[in-house]
């Protein structure tokens, strides 16, 4: 399946890149799909601590299995205010 | 006016807290942040805020909702900054109308506070010794 991948602030600087398109199997889950990402991103990975996700612009868990079409979002820690 | 913002142009404090006012409400409290000079031991000159925009006006919504419901409020108002700022200017401002002041500080207080833990903004912090996204992890 399909899905895109949005990156901000640390994560988008460790990537060079704003979004990803990125090619998953079936059931996957939010964060194996991070796992997978910062395999082809090790900068990625060494900003990773913290990471927070969210489907389809909604905060949800590591756990939340995705579907075709879902724009997912790795969300490092939040500062804003 | 629209009442959830993210926007790159600056606030305008006094028609935000003038856009929630209503006849029912008889206190009108507002929280208006602004870029410091300094933070966590360093110098800062500028801020420099990165946001998911689609996201983060759904997050205001969200928390203003949660308020409302928690609180007996009659209107909220929640303008956020993006984009390139220097110290001084204002970064975010909330706007709660309630009919009795009690109510428009609690409710003022928990959107500050929740969208400093919820909303999808960052920033980073430029100095003169160089440049840091913010983690304010405990």
């Amino acid at each position: 399946m399909h899905i895109t991948v949005r990156f901000f602030a640390a994560h988008r600087e460790a990537t060079g890149q704003p979004t990803l398109a990125l090619e998953l199997p079936e059931g996957t889950s939010a964060a194996t799909a991070f796992q997978r990402v910062c395999s082809r991103f090790p900068a990625l990975k060494q900003a990773a601590a913290g990471v927070a996700f969210a489907v389809n612009q909604a905060h949800t868990s590591g756990e939340h299995v995705l579907h075709a079409g879902d724009e997912l979002a790795f969300l490092p820690p939040m500062s804003g205010g | 006016m629209k009442r959830f913002e993210l926007t790159p142009l600056p606030l305008d404090e006094g028609a935000i807290v003038a856009s929630v006012q209503a006849p029912g409400a008889g206190a009108v409290v507002s929280f208006a942040g602004r870029v410091r000079d300094h933070a966590r031991g360093r110098q800062v000159v500028r801020l420099e805020y990165d946001a998911y925009p689609e996201m983060a006006e759904r997050v205001f919504a969200q928390i203003a909702a949660e308020a409302k419901e928690k609180f007996a409020v009659v209107d909220i108002a929640v303008h956020h900054r993006s984009g390139e700022l220097l110290v001084g200017d204002l970064s975010v401002v909330v706007a709660v109308a309630a009919a009795h002041r009690g109510s428009a500080f609690d409710a003022c207080r928990y959107v500050i506070d929740n969208l400093k833990l919820r909303a999808p903004i960052w920033k980073k912090e430029h100095g003169p010794d160089g440049a840091v996204w913010v983690d304010e992890r405990p």
